[in-house]
């Protein structure tokens, strides 16, 4: 109980930290959402004075820093200048794609990781564990950019799958059912590129723990007392094994919002990434603040998370 | 002996692969700027050997596109007008290395002729020559990026691990907070403070200076823990007891031995930061035109109808892949060496 506050505690803080030093150096930066407005003879400099003054652009930076902080601990992140409303609804419509993506996509990943990683590990040396090497190693070397430009390219010569958005033009004539296969046709894509750029690390990462596992003195006891391989392997072996994976599954929980960024770019799904993209663009600071707090969140949530159910399952920890 | 042979050849091939960049002047026939406004979206010149009366001839000649005459049959080789292809031909001028200035091309044709080995862009500009061009920017982005990271590291972390207490945990805490955050994120919250209407060398050096500056903290959590266990060796505690001063320590002592993991940091490095910049770039938010780099030549592709319809379009990309594989080799057989070493 006292570990768990102690963690909540340094989680806090250093949100703490990564807002204030997000907010500093995004105020940094030469000119703000409205200056191009005064290039513009239609706008008089007194508008933008106005809408400057009424968005509080004109405070000092602590003061605005302060106004940030306390309207986001009541739940507000404050204007989107782009879209004329506030951060809040807009970000959270669009993170409820994001997770929809990131999390079949996770899906997918962690059910081919650990049965291929155990697989793999059990047939070490084998062809069969050095033939799933080779092809981890080189979708590791394929950068993700380069593997989405296929994907892409796959979609576009092909035309099996939707490209682009997460809806058809004509969605809102279906029905629940066909509504659902609509967004899961043009969910596809995407999270199956999304899997296989995470698929490699996860597999190396399942595959490395459980051989560490199989090495142990208790596995090789456990086969002389003649316990089927099966039950040795999901009922000994892998709660072991378990430890490193908790981490990672932790990690990948955390990267939820930010792992997306360029599949969502590039195959156009309406998530987190695109909007984020275009808010830096235009300086639509609020946005962009509230997207990267968001995203820090999930991520030391993801950790936060993994840390206490390690303490939850691993006894050595909890003695400490 | 092995991860020797294994790192041995990675990083010959690392060496030509990047004296074609470095040389890049010499290997493209043309200048990363000249267009041909007639010829956009030209395919790969095809080499050929024979020409139409079936002679074969030792030197290569290409043949320029010109439009067939006859709607919906697009162009077709102009087979009246072969243009042989010359070696260490004068043409534009060029500087390697920003220093020593040449006009001599490996390879070219005579004017009215085009060699696009990998096709040519929108503007009728030749691939070939700004992916070789393109390459000099993002490796000198990576290589800039990776040396500032370490740099950062070797300091904080040689600080924090010799020093200790409240220094140490002070610095590490940073160093997590730099950790937490999804950094393509911070890279693009960065990026957003900086003006976005300067000068494309402000831009590259700003872009690399804070890509370098936000990686600081995981190559500066692995020299902490070297020097952790180094200053406790034997020989390092000898020389403290004789009365050696904290500078000399560290530079004679100390530090040497945090060299393996640097190496290794830099070799893991520099492509996640080339591929940083490639991202960056393709999303326009990094090096802009007239400049290449390979993230420019990539974004042309975001546009649907080069993707479906210029395949060549895509080759910059393919060639990539090779690149990061020779880079993770050599990084996987240092650390192997590295590892066995220490054990």
């Amino acid at each position: 109980m006292k570990y768990c506050a102690r963690r909540l505690f340094h989680a806090t803080l250093l949100l703490l930290g990564v807002s204030i030093f997000s907010f500093v150096i995004l105020q940094l930066a030469p000119g703000d959402f409205f200056s191009p407005m005064r290039l513009n003879p239609q706008i008089s400099s007194r508008t933008v004075t106005r809408l400057r003054s009424q968005y509080g652009l004109d405070q000092s930076l602590p003061v605005r820093y302060g106004h940030w902080l306390h309207a986001v601990l009541k739940g507000d992140l404050g204007p989107s200048f782009a879209y004329n409303s506030p951060v809040t609804p807009l970000l959270v419509a669009r993170a409820r794609n994001t997770i929809l993506l990131t999390g079949t996509s996770m899906l997918l990943a962690w059910m081919l990781a650990i049965p291929l990683g155990i697989w793999s590990a059990v047939h070490r040396g084998k062809w069969g564990d050095r033939a799933g090497g080779a092809v981890t190693s080189a979708l590791l070397t394929v950068p993700d950019l380069v593997l989405f430009l296929v994907l892409l390219l796959l979609a576009v010569r092909t035309g099996w799958f939707p490209t682009g958005g997460m809806v058809s033009a004509s969605f809102s004539d279906l029905n629940l059912w066909d509504k659902m296969k609509d967004v899961a046709a043009h969910l596809f894509l995407p999270a199956l590129g999304l899997a296989i750029a995470t698929l490699p690390t996860l597999l190396r990462h399942v595959r490395s723990a459980m051989i560490e596992v199989l090495e142990a003195p208790f596995i090789r006891a456990a086969r002389a007392h003649g316990i089927a391989e099966r039950r040795v392997l999901l009922r000994y072996a892998l709660p072991v094994a378990a430890s490193p994976l908790i981490s990672l599954f932790g990690f990948s929980l955390g990267t939820m919002l930010s792992a997306s960024l360029l599949v969502e770019v590039i195959l156009s799904w309406p998530g987190i990434g695109p909007l984020l993209v275009e808010a830096i663009v235009v300086k639509d600071v609020y946005v962009v603040m509230g997207a990267v707090m968001l995203s820090s969140v999930f991520l030391v949530a993801g950790n936060l998370f993994a840390d206490l159910m390690l303490f939850a399952a691993d006894p050595r920890i909890r003695v400490e | 002996m092995r991860h020797k042979q294994k790192l041995v050849g990675a990083v010959v091939l690392l060496a030509a692969f990047q004296s074609f960049i470095l040389f890049a002047g010499f290997f493209a026939p043309y200048d990363f700027a000249t267009q041909e406004r007639e010829r956009p979206f030209a395919p790969p010149t095809a080499l050929h050997f024979t020409d139409t009366r079936g002679n074969v001839h030792i030197r290569p000649f290409i043949y320029n596109l010109i439009d067939s005459g006859r709607s919906g049959e697009g162009n077709r080789a102009d087979f009246d007008h072969p243009y042989p292809v010359h070696f260490f031909v004068r043409g534009a001028p060029y500087k390697i290395a920003g220093v020593f200035a040449s006009n001599m091309h490996l390879f070219g044709v005579e004017a009215p002729g085009h060699i696009f080995l990998m096709g040519s862009d929108a503007y009728g500009r030749d691939q070939f020559s700004r992916f070789l061009f393109g390459g000099q920017i993002s490796m000198l982005a990576g290589l800039i990026a990776a040396i500032l990271s370490v740099s950062i590291g070797i300091v904080v972390g040689g600080i924090a691990g010799f020093y200790g207490g409240w220094v140490d945990e002070l610095l590490m805490r940073g160093g997590e907070l730099f950790l937490a955050l999804p950094w393509l994120y911070l890279l693009f919250a960065v990026r957003a403070a900086l003006p976005l209407h300067i000068s494309q060398w402000e831009v590259f050096l700003l872009l690399v200076s804070v890509m370098g500056l936000i990686g600081w903290a995981r190559p500066a959590r692995l020299i902490r823990g070297v020097v952790l266990s180094a200053k406790q060796r034997n020989f390092v505690v000898a020389a403290r007891g004789f009365g050696a001063s904290d500078a000399y320590l560290l530079r004679r002592h100390v530090l040497p031995q945090t060299y393996g993991i640097l190496l290794t940091q830099m070799t893991l490095l520099i492509p996640q930061y080339v591929l940083a910049e490639v991202t960056l770039t393709f999303l326009g938010l990094g090096v802009g035109e007239p400049l290449p780099s390979w993230g420019s030549l990539l974004s042309s592709l975001q546009q649907y109808y080069v993707l479906s319809s210029y395949w060549w379009m895509f080759l910059p990309a393919l060639f990539l892949i090779p690149l990061f594989l020779v880079f993770y080799t050599a990084a996987d057989a240092l650390q192997e060496l590295h590892k066995s070493v220490t054990l």
